[in-house]
């Protein structure tokens, strides 16, 4: 049904159950937001987007208030700016005031609400809540200090990844969103997705900064510094500088990664190649043996550490292959440093990733295969594009270059990894054609109940078929593996990963936009970046792993047989099974110590 | 052999916890040592709302058809009791109730001012009868009112009576209640759901409670008849935790109901079906809040959430939901019984019925009394509550607790009804109604409420969470003279600010105790802000130290001690405090080893 | 780049400034004896797959140590599948849920308005000299816990003091080291 509201004296006509921010929308007519996160977080709380409706003593948040037929609305009034002004005054004045050394600077939704409203001294000052920093989580630091009590990190872990960590501890005043106890990360099941990172409206929840581990290792004579690029980089990085979302940037990318003085730069995607051989004779051997089906991917380490929490009597059922980033650091002070003729000693292995999970993946006391860490450090899309700024490029205007070999050259399948659905259907290409010796024909995932997870089903033209399902999103994740253990559906092979907005194009390392459409922006900017990475696997001459060349000289030179011996000490690993809410979830050596007081405090 | 006497001893929560229970003992030891068993009943009611005058034993004899009121009553009175009044047939006048005016001795309730101008609906039977006795209930009419809805009415007429009587929810908001049923009842989804909100979440309220442990039976039926009213089958009663007694009463008649059928599948033959679940709080002022309530019930935060969508459209499980307070349920068996219209004519045209208060304070009876709409404040302090004791003024009464105002001397001749009291700045509330005499600081008032409400706030929106904090801040920067000059309007600004844009009622109306006092009491603000002097000698940080010159035995340590030597004097003379001079160090205080020396 | 140790060092020696610090022995606190554990099984048990119960489950579990130690809080987050976060998160809203042990009698000061028109404050200051602690804290031989509560609708014997399960009311300063003497 339509009914017609009256907007700071003009008429628009909408459907009836629309809030009066989407209605002043139409009429562009901008309200200010900072707790509303369209579709995903809306709990009416921090009252910056007052109006005045007409009747009303009181003012109403836009945001959350549905427009009845003939309402009247006044959201320009100065008693109205007025009332915004003292909201966001009263936020401030229990908020540190750290601006210039803040992640968040000039991309923060506080910071620019108290721009646009002028706010330049605060009437009511007053005690402030200090809280510890928690940055003992290889992936996310906390400053609970900045937070503005939004909710949207907890509506995200909760709804959309149902891991629950944070719900909003005590009451009132000493209020604050966090774990139980106010714990550190690293005492709870936080699979360090980073989804809580992108929406966090302000600087209280951000990614590790590992940017300058990279410069001292640069300076670093005695280093032989190499970097990886994960597929989902080249899609969004060029983001950074201005380029429309999904751009493709690879060569310049490459050229930036020169500039900045590493000694190599390969492709993660070879790396990523390598596991589709992995992986794919993984599941060739369990659909021959049929024991240990689905097999579930294993590539994404939010995934994998949701499994371990979660879900650990699936775990047999995780493919054993290492992800891509780690196969390609194992490799690196392995294969390539007796090729290079380099001591792995000296080998100092980068990788930059869309995602903050990889950072806690790297530190996995077991990710040391090649007799060293296999990779050294992790930046993320944001850490890299902020190292390229300072030493002053613009990516737009830079040159294609070139990977360096060995590691630097990928077929389509090791780029589609970036991308959801990519992973199983890089595999797919290769088992498909290993079994059936035919080329894989596009095929399409269909949607299961509503968009929670997609399916298809691959005949492999010998009376068998392939039964496979995508699944992003730990929250579908789970709703997937319910419907498995109660018999509701079978599988041989399934892929999940843990963001939601589309895999790791989405992940929670990539460029973080303010606004409250951002939520539904990542999901459809999603679309775009994938699109970029199917452009490149267009492009490429193999669309196949296993047709790789480098690949090829890879297995005959150095491993031998995909998932032999030396593959499985090298690239193969275990789990762990990890018990809910007790310190044994912690997965480095730092149990048990306090966490730090924090640091700056007004 | 029909008893020939009743003794009624108070088991209300004062009376329960000063002494209440040994008197009922010794009474049936003492009943049996003298073999009077058969001949005289004994029974242990709920509040008798006069629990100043606790612990209340009240008897009534073929002599006293109307009742002897016994006052003040100890454990070893109990003998006396039988011995003079029972067998003697003498009235004991020591345990009588002694006017404060004229101080004669009044033997019958009916004859003291604090029941006199009463009118008992929603307590008619508080303290009359046995509240674990579900017969007590039924012999005065109980669930009669539920046969008759059931067996002759639709839930629409139902609802139509309710409507006719004009009842508002004594919860505090004053919402029609027939209004809120028919929309529930219209609303669509199944099940449907009715709550009973006994949080009681006033400081210093306990209308409910009382009616819960005196007559916990009228607000089942008040849950069943509105369960039939909008078509549901399940209710909760949401009782705050400090009310353990409560709870148990509870607990129990519902386990009686049950027992009768009248709770429980085909009540009353009729097929209607109706069941009662407790669910008991853990303390938190803003789960009275009703969407927090629920969220409660629910077994989560008491977090609020935004309005609309009501309850009567999304409450419970996102179900239509009814939610009562304990004393609009209770009326509403006498409304089924007695017709809408005799109800709508009691009482004020907007305000029909009558209003429990908790009369408390600096106030000769403290207790409960029940009055139609639109009695008059000053009745109520002077006629009902005796007035103020030691021979002090009235300064202020304040109602609607956290969420209300103060109302000044002027407006003593207002009607205590909904409306008016909106008008003058404080609101109806649940019923607390607190009495304040000249010694009271205003401004020291309404800081203990927001110091309340600040610390009750759940944080959700930011005008509530730092909001109120910041208005507590203002007012203890007040009340400790650090207060910068033009404090005032800020203080104002921003309690308008709070009320206009928090997310719940609490928030919205927490600055109502500033914004009142603030009205009214203005000069008691200047004084604090401007002289730094507080006028009713109550903050601390604002008095003087002085000598007091009974205690003071002229040892002249303290003149030697202060750092600032402006104590004078000698052994003989005795010692005083120059106070202009001192600098409020507080060691003199510490020194005098004869605690002679006070701030005042 | 420090290791996230060195960091922690490091910034620990800078100014620094009091906050809620949190410490993980006080996280860990307790064990459960073998009839606690039954009885709080017991309890989750009772109360498994109904939808709404967490706060009666909180309250009957309070009643095995007197307090919630993080231990049972985990076991029932794991009993009812509801998240730990969310139970704590409903533990520490509510003022009666305790995370802390208790003395053997809590003391509970009325606080209500009419309580502190009636010189409340005055009952609480006394106390807190007496005992030398302040709300929420427990005397050192373990014997008293100081509370505040707000109303506990006995207004008409303002104003009152909970101790254990007895309310005393009507009380003067004066009254309050003889009280306390009954329970010692
Ligand atoms: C902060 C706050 C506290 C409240 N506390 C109570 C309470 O303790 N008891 C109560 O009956 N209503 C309380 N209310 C009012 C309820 O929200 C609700 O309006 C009432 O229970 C409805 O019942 P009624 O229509 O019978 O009054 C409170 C409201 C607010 C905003
Ligand atoms: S979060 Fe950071 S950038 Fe934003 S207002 Fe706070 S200190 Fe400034
Ligand atoms: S904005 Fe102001 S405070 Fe910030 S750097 Fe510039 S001058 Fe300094
Ligand atoms: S990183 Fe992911 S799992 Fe961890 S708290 Fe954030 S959203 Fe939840
Ligand atoms: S941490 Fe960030 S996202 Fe979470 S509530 Fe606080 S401000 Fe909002
Ligand atoms: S999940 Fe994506 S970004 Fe991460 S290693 Fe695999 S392909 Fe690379
Ligand atoms: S989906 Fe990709 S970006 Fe997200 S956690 Fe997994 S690997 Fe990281
Ligand atoms: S308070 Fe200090 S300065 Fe004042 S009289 Fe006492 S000792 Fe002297
Ligand atoms: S110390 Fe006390 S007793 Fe001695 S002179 Fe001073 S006031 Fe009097
Ligand atoms: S209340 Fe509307 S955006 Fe926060
Ligand atoms: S408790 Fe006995 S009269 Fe109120
Ligand atoms: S909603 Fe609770 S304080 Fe505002
Ligand atoms: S105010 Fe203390 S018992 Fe009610």
């Amino acid at each position: 049904m339509l009914v017609t509201v009256t907007i700071d004296g003009q008429e628009v006509e909408v459907s009836e159950g629309t809030t009066i921010l989407d209605a002043a929308d139409m009429l562009d007519i901008d309200i200010p937001t900072l707790c509303y996160l369209k579709e995903l977080n809306e709990p009416g709380a921090c009252r910056v987007c007052l109006v005045d409706v007409e009747g009303d003593a009181n003012f109403q948040p836009a945001c959350v208030y549905e427009v009845t037929d003939g309402l009247k609305v006044r959201t320009n009034t100065p008693q109205v700016i007025e009332a915004r002004k003292r909201v966001i005054e009263l936020l401030l004045s229990d908020h540190p005031f750290e601006c210039l050394t803040c992640v968040a600077n000039q991309n923060c939704e506080l910071q620019s609400v108290a721009k646009q409203y002028g706010i330049r001294d605060l009437e009511f000052g007053g005690e402030r809540n200090k809280f510890p920093v928690d940055d003992l989580s290889p992936s996310l630091v906390r400053e609970p200090s900045k937070c503005i009590l939004c909710r949207r990190c907890i509506s995200v872990c909760a709804e959309i990844q149902e891991v629950h960590i944070y719900d909003v501890i005590e009451r009132g005043f000493g209020s604050v969103a966090a774990p139980a106890y106010n714990e550190s990360l690293m005492d709870t099941p936080c699979i360090t997705c980073g989804q809580c990172i992108m929406v966090c409206p302000t600087g209280a929840l951000h990614g590790q900064d590992d940017t300058q581990k990279v410069w001292d290792a640069l300076a670093d004579e005695s280093k032989h510094v190499v970097i990886q690029t994960a597929p989902a980089i080249r899609v969004t990085i060029g983001e950074m500088f201005g380029l429309e979302i999904g751009s493709l940037v690879t060569g310049q990318l490459v050229a930036a990664l020169k500039r900045l003085g590493f000694d190599k730069v390969f492709d993660d995607c070879f790396g990523a190649d390598v596991v589709v051989m992995e992986e794919g004779h993984e599941l060739m051997e369990r659909l021959e043996s049929g024991k240990d089906l689905p097999q579930f991917t294993s590539c994404c380490p939010g995934w994998v550490k949701f499994c371990e929490s979660f879900y650990p009597s699936m775990l047999d059922n995780l493919s054993s292959c290492k992800s891509p980033q780690q196969v390609f650091g194992a490799l690196a002070k392995s294969y390539y440093a007796e090729q290079a003729g380099i001591d792995p000693e000296d080998i100092f292995c980068v990788s930059t990733m869309p995602c903050v999970a990889k950072k806690y993946e790297s530190q996995r006391p077991e990710m040391d295969s090649s007799g060293h860490r296999d990779v050294d450090a992790v930046l993320t899309t944001r850490e890299l594009g902020e190292m390229i700024k300072q030493i002053g490029l613009d990516i737009k205007k830079l040159p294609e270059e070139d990977y360096d070999e060995p590691m630097g050259y990928a077929s389509g399948a090791g780029v589609i990894f970036g991308s959801t659905g990519g992973v199983m259907e890089a595999a797919l290409r290769t088992v498909y054609e290993r079994i059936t010796g035919e080329r894989l024909e596009d095929f399409e995932l269909k949607s299961v109940r509503g968009r929670d997870f997609k399916e298809a089903e691959i005949d492999l033209k010998d009376g068998r078929s392939l039964k496979v399902a995508v699944a992003r999103g730990t929250g579908n994740a789970r709703r997937l593996i319910h419907r498995i253990m109660n018999g509701e559906a079978e599988y041989d092979f399934i892929e999940v990963m843990a963001c939601p907005a589309g895999g790791c194009v989405g992940g929670g390392g990539q460029p973080i936009y303010s606004g409250r459409d951002k939520w539904l922006r990542m999901v459809e900017d999603r679309a775009h970046r994938a699109k970029g990475l199917f452009e490149e696997d267009g492009q490429k001459e193999y669309r196949v792993a296993h047709e790789n060349p480098f690949v090829k000289k890879l297995y005959d030179n150095y491993l031998g047989d995909p998932h032999g011996e030396r593959s499985q000490e090298l690239l193969h690993t275990s789990y762990v099974d990890r018990q809910l809410y007790t310190h044994e979830e912690r997965y480095s050596d730092k149990k048990g110590e306090p966490m730090k007081v924090a640091k700056k405090n007004h | 052999m029909a008893p020939k006497a009743e003794i009624l001893v108070c088991g209300g929560t004062s009376c329960y916890s000063s002494g209440g229970p040994d008197i009922y003992k010794n009474l049936i030891e003492e009943l049996k040592r003298k073999e009077l068993e058969e001949k005289v009943k004994l029974t242990q009611t709920g509040c008798f709302g006069f629990c100043e005058k606790g612990p209340v034993v009240v008897i009534y004899c073929e002599k006293e058809p109307n009742g002897i009121f016994y006052c003040q009553v100890k454990p070893e009175d109990s003998e006396r009791i039988l011995k003079e009044h029972i067998i003697n047939g003498e009235i004991i006048d020591d345990l009588l109730y002694e006017d404060p005016e004229t101080g004669a001795k009044i033997p019958g309730h009916e004859d003291m001012g604090f029941y006199k101008y009463q009118q008992r609906i929603a307590l008619k039977n508080c303290g009359l009868i046995q509240p674990y006795k579900i017969k007590e209930y039924i012999a005065r009419d109980g669930y009669r009112a539920l046969g008759e809805a059931l067996s002759h009415m639709t839930s629409k007429e139902v609802i139509e009576i309710v409507k006719t009587s004009k009842i508002r929810g004594r919860g505090g908001g004053g919402f029609p209640t027939g209004l809120k049923w028919e929309l529930t009842a219209k609303a669509k989804g199944s099940p449907k759901y009715v709550i009973c909100n006994a949080d009681e979440g006033d400081p210093g309220a306990f209308m409910d409670r009382s009616i819960l442990e005196g007559d916990p039976h009228s607000v089942i039926e008040g849950l069943a008849i509105a369960a039939y009213a909008i078509g549901a089958e399940q209710g909760y009663v949401y009782v705050r935790a400090e009310y353990p007694l409560a709870v148990e009463r509870l607990e129990q008649a519902i386990k009686d109901a049950r027992e009768l059928n009248l709770l429980g599948e085909d009540i009353f033959e009729t097929g209607f079906k109706f069941d009662l679940e407790i669910r008991v709080g853990a303390g938190a002022f803003v789960c009275g809040e009703e969407t927090a309530l629920m969220q409660s019930v629910q077994g989560e935060r008491g977090d609020p959430r935004f309005k609309p969508p009501y309850p009567a459209n999304k409450g419970l499980w996102g179900q239509p939901t009814v939610i009562n307070n304990v004393e609009t349920l209770a009326n509403i068996p006498g409304i089924i019984l007695n017709g809408g219209e005799w109800f709508s004519h009691i009482g004020t045209e907007e305000s029909t019925g009558t209003k429990v208060f908790a009369l408390a304070g600096d106030i000769h009876n403290t207790g409960l009394i029940e009055v139609p709409m639109g009695t008059t404040l000053r009745e109520v302090v002077f006629e009902l509550g005796g007035g103020i004791p030691n021979k002090k003024e009235f300064k202020a009464a304040q109602t609607g607790g956290p969420s209300g105002g103060c109302i000044p001397k002027e407006h003593l001749d207002i009607l205590m009804d909904y409306d008016s009291l909106i008008e003058v700045g404080s609101m109806m509330g649940s019923g607390g109604l607190i009495i304040m005499d000249e010694d009271t600081c205003m401004v020291d008032v309404a800081r203990f409420y927001l110091d309340f409400t600040q610390d009750e706030a759940c944080g959700k929106c930011t005008p509530g969470r730092v909001g109120t904090k910041r208005l507590l801040e203002m007012l203890n920067k007040i009340v400790e003279g650090e207060a910068e000059p033009n404090i005032l309007e800020k203080l104002e600004a921003l309690s308008n600010q709070v009320k206009k844009s928090s997310l719940c009622g609490l928030g919205q109306s927490a600055p109502n105790p500033i914004l009142s006092t603030l009205q009214y009491f203005r000069d008691e603000y200047e004084a604090h802000v401007f002289e730094k002097r507080c006028p009713a000698g109550v903050c601390e940080a604002l008095l003087d130290y002085v000598i007091d010159e009974e205690k003071c035995k002229a040892c002249g340590l303290c003149a030697e001690k202060c750092p600032a030597a402006t104590i004078e004097g000698d052994k003989e003379e005795g010692y005083t405090i120059n106070s202009e001079a001192c600098k409020s160090c507080g060691i003199c205080e510490e020194e005098c080893p004869f605690e002679a020396i006070t701030k005042g | 780049m420090a290791t996230t140790e060195e960091k922690i060092n490091t910034e620990q020696t800078g100014n620094e400034i009091e906050g809620h610090e949190i410490e993980d022995e006080a996280i860990d606190d307790v064990k459960l004896t073998e009839e606690e554990l039954k009885e709080l099984e017991k309890i989750i048990e009772e109360n498994k797959g109904q939808r709404g119960v967490l706060i009666n489950v909180l309250h009957k579990a309070q009643k095995i140590l007197g307090y919630l130690p993080r231990e049972i809080q985990v076991r029932v987050a794991r009993g009812l599948d509801i998240p730990f976060s969310k139970v704590y998160s409903v533990v520490s809203f509510y003022s009666l849920f305790s995370t802390n042990p208790r003395g053997k009698y809590t003391i509970e000061v009325c606080t209500g308005t009419a309580c502190y028109v009636k010189g409340a404050e005055d009952i609480l200051k006394k106390l807190k000299n007496e005992l030398e602690i302040e709300p929420g804290e427990t005397t050192d031989d373990k014997l008293f816990t100081l509370e505040t509560t707000r109303c506990v609708g006995a207004c008409g014997m303002a104003p009152v003091v909970i101790i254990g399960d007895d309310a005393h009311g009507r009380l003067t300063v004066e009254d309050v080291p003889k009280l306390l003497e009954q329970y010692q």
